[in-house]
């Protein structure tokens, strides 16, 4: 089927190969990272990266991983080639999720424990503002431009839009219970929300900072309670829209135009987070339960393998390059 | 150093008008109260079980903490009175409440006080209750004014029984207590084992005889007392302690006459709540509460925040202050508060009990959660705990 596995050592003498992205995926009771290559889909190793590693990013460039390290308090950066630790990251105590700006700095970083979320400049590695949140606060969405960071309170039930200029919360939307991730579309139009124990995702239009609609999820032969939306991935042209539905074990695809979804994916157990490849060919979901990760082929909008990892997987970023 | 990046930002345009949402001038009060009737009580019999001053008021005040950071984001400023009392004064007490213009009143008493403070409230108040468990509350006791926040002794029967049917341990030795909340909650382990199919191969009776609860050394004669007590039973799987009034359940594991769990009242013990309880976000709740408590949580403490949780969720969501939409809005279908076990709670239509899972726990774990996958409903996995629609004995 993968006739193009013929070609890749010759690619592999390339300086930038094309094809191939490295997968990371953070294995939340494992304490380390699994790193796949998106085009074999095959295990390249596995690193160990600090206790209880759960969000995990990249910077646009693809020098520098970011892991949060929520035992260990701290954010941990490593160089994603080698998974050598570069340094560390002060981000407040128990970091679970974050967001990068787009210019690759600053990082913003939700502190559950604290009801804050801390800003911290990945070059000085100083902390620029915490501010004051919601209780629990967990996703971290970013703007498209750059100009609002959202975060979501998962017992305050709010997305608090903060302006990156003033680190002052600007507007306040009430969503339903527990929301936990937080993503705009590209042209920065839609924010879509996500409420674990609310079952839905809220569509915000960012200019009003109005609910414009609400997602809501039926998956024959599964309890209402088992949908439990997390992670949310849109497509650059806005027109697909990925939701992971937690312990209902399935993948909601969604047109982004009307934001009706379209149909429902098996993957593994307990899904929660999502990536897609820089050219959006597949998207990888973590299943903590199940320890694997399903490849989602998004031109098809087909599960095309499940692939096994460590114990837990929490968090998967996909390297730009 | 930031102010370099924020240079760099400032060059962006908006994308479109960001309305600041100021804190409103006028705050909205929702006032609520705790009511806890101590009773006078022997000590436990075990030393970590000691009363605490704060017990359920801990709870409250971490609950009052999560609904004020968010009512500043929606103008809304909560509060709740704190009162103890005994069985003689709590009447008084809830009448120096009531003419407080209180309308919410948390209440952590037993059964029987329970209904009477109930019925002295009548339409004047929402009682919340957070510790009494007896099913008589849900069914034939039932009242309109009260929401039980607490789970019934089906609820956690129930929980129990279809842990030990998927354990594959359906013959039970069922020892109970002497005094009545004893024989109610056998009834209640009666009725599971019916339900689920499991089969009580004796009963017995341990007697309440007096006497003091600790004494040195007393490890011995309990030693040699419990398996007498336990032996010559038919066989069995599991041996289920049925100890409300707390006189002999924790002198059972592992001095049974036949090497077998114990469950029920000690052993694995069905509870709303455990300190060590990590998943869906517990993690941060006990942090959150230890903190600000400076000991472990207790079941009266989740219960007493659950109960002020709801009414902050529901002024929340209705952005409102008046005690009438409130009620109204928790008894109507639209209304769930998060309480991090998995999933959303509601509230029986029925009989006003709150739906919620049980945790499974030995002294330092959370073993497994209620309801059991295999056990399914038509409408919610939840209502399989309990008394269920069909069987209720409340009319309100």
């Amino acid at each position: 089927m993968k006739h193009i596995l013929v070609l890749a050592p010759a690619l592999a003498l390339l300086a930038e190969p094309a094809l191939a992205n490295r997968v990371f995926v953070t294995n939340e009771k494992g304490n380390d990272v699994t790193v796949l290559d998106s085009d074999t889909l095959e295990v390249i190793g596995t690193y160990p990266v600090g206790n209880r590693p759960r969000g995990i990013t990249i910077s646009p460039d693809g020098t520098e991983l970011y892991v949060c390290a929520s035992d260990d308090n701290l954010v941990r950066v490593f160089d994603p080639n080698t998974m050598e630790e570069l340094h560390t990251l002060p981000s407040g105590p128990d970091p679970e999720l974050f967001v990068l700006h787009p210019s690759g700095n600053p990082l913003y970083v939700a502190n559950e424990d604290d009801n804050l979320v801390t800003v911290v400049d990945v070059k000085t590695k100083q902390v620029l503002a915490e501010i004051p949140v919601g209780v629990e606060p967990e996703g971290m969405g970013v703007s498209p431009d750059g100009k609002i960071v959202i975060n979501t309170s998962e017992t305050t039930n709010m997305a608090h839009f903060i302006d990156t200029d003033t680190f002052e919360i600007v507007a306040n939307v009430l969503v339903d219970s527990r929301p936990r991730f937080a993503e705009y579309n590209h042209d920065g139009t839609k924010l879509y929300v996500s409420a674990e124990i609310g079952g839905t995702v809220s569509v915000i239009d960012p200019a009003t900072q109005e609910i414009t609609k609400k997602i809501t999820f039926e998956v024959p032969g599964v309890l209402p309670e088992a949908i439990q939306p997390v992670g949310v991935r849109v497509t650059n042209d806005g027109k697909k829209v990925f939701v992971a539905l937690g312990p209902s074990n399935r993948v909601a695809v969604i047109d982004g135009e009307t934001d009706e979804v379209k149909d429902y994916l098996l993957v593994g157990q307990r899904v929660w987070q999502m990536a897609f490849t820089p050219d959006e060919k597949y998207l990888f979901t973590t299943n903590g339960n199940s320890n694997d990760v399903s490849v989602i082929d998004v031109a098809a909008e087909e599960v095309i393998k499940s692939v096994a990892v460590g114990q837990q997987p929490w968090g998967v970023v996909v390297a730009p390059n | 150093m930031f102010k370099g990046i924020i240079g760099l930002l400032a060059g962006v345009a908006l994308a479109g008008p960001v309305m600041a949402q100021q804190p409103q001038p006028e705050m909205q009060q929702i006032r609520a109260a705790v009511l806890r009737v101590d009773e006078e009580r022997l000590p436990p019999i075990s030393r970590l079980d000691l009363p605490v001053e704060d017990l359920g008021f801990a709870g409250a005040r971490l609950a009052i903490e999560d609904n004020d950071t968010t009512g500043r984001f929606m103008g809304q400023d909560f509060e709740a009175l704190e009162v103890t009392a005994t069985p003689d004064t709590a009447a008084a007490e809830l009448d120096r409440i009531l003419a407080e213009g209180i309308q919410f009143v948390v209440v952590l008493a037993d059964d029987a006080t329970t209904l009477a403070l109930a019925d002295q409230a009548g339409d004047r108040a929402m009682l919340l209750n957070a510790r009494a468990r007896a099913d008589s509350l849900r069914g034939v006791d039932c009242r309109f004014n009260t929401i039980h926040v607490a789970p019934s002794h089906a609820m956690l029967t129930d929980a129990l029984a279809q842990f030990l049917m998927w354990k594959n341990w359906p013959d039970w030795l069922l020892v109970h207590g002497s005094h009545p909340e004893d024989q109610a909650l056998a009834g209640a382990w009666r009725r599971s084992a019916a339900k689920f199919g499991a089969k009580i191969v004796e009963e017995r009776v341990f007697e309440d005889t007096g006497g003091a609860r600790s004494t040195d050394s007393g490890h011995v004669q309990v030693q040699a007392k419990m398996p007498v007590f336990t032996q010559r039973a038919p066989d069995y799987d599991v041996l289920i302690a049925a100890d409300e009034s707390d006189i002999f359940a924790p002198y059972l594991p592992y001095l049974t006459w036949d090497p077998r769990p114990v469950a029920g009242s000690a052993g694995l013990v069905p509870r709303s709540w455990h300190p060590a309880m990590e998943a869906w976000g517990g993690t941060q709740y006990q942090n959150r509460f230890e903190k600000l408590a400076n000991r472990p949580i207790r079941e009266e403490d989740y219960q007493a925040w659950l109960a002020l949780r709801i009414v902050g969720e529901a002024a929340t969501r209705t952005q409102s202050a008046d005690p009438a939409t409130l009620r109204e809005f928790i008894l109507s279908d639209q209304f769930d508060v998060a309480g991090f076990k998995g999933q959303k709670l509601t509230v029986r239509d029925w009989d006003h009990q709150v739906r919620q899972p049980i945790l499974l726990t030995t002294g330092v774990l959370t073993t497994s959660v209620s309801p059991q996958d295999q056990y399914l409903h038509q409408t919610s996995a939840l209502d399989t705990l309990g008394i269920d629609r069909p069987e209720t004995e409340c009319s309100f």
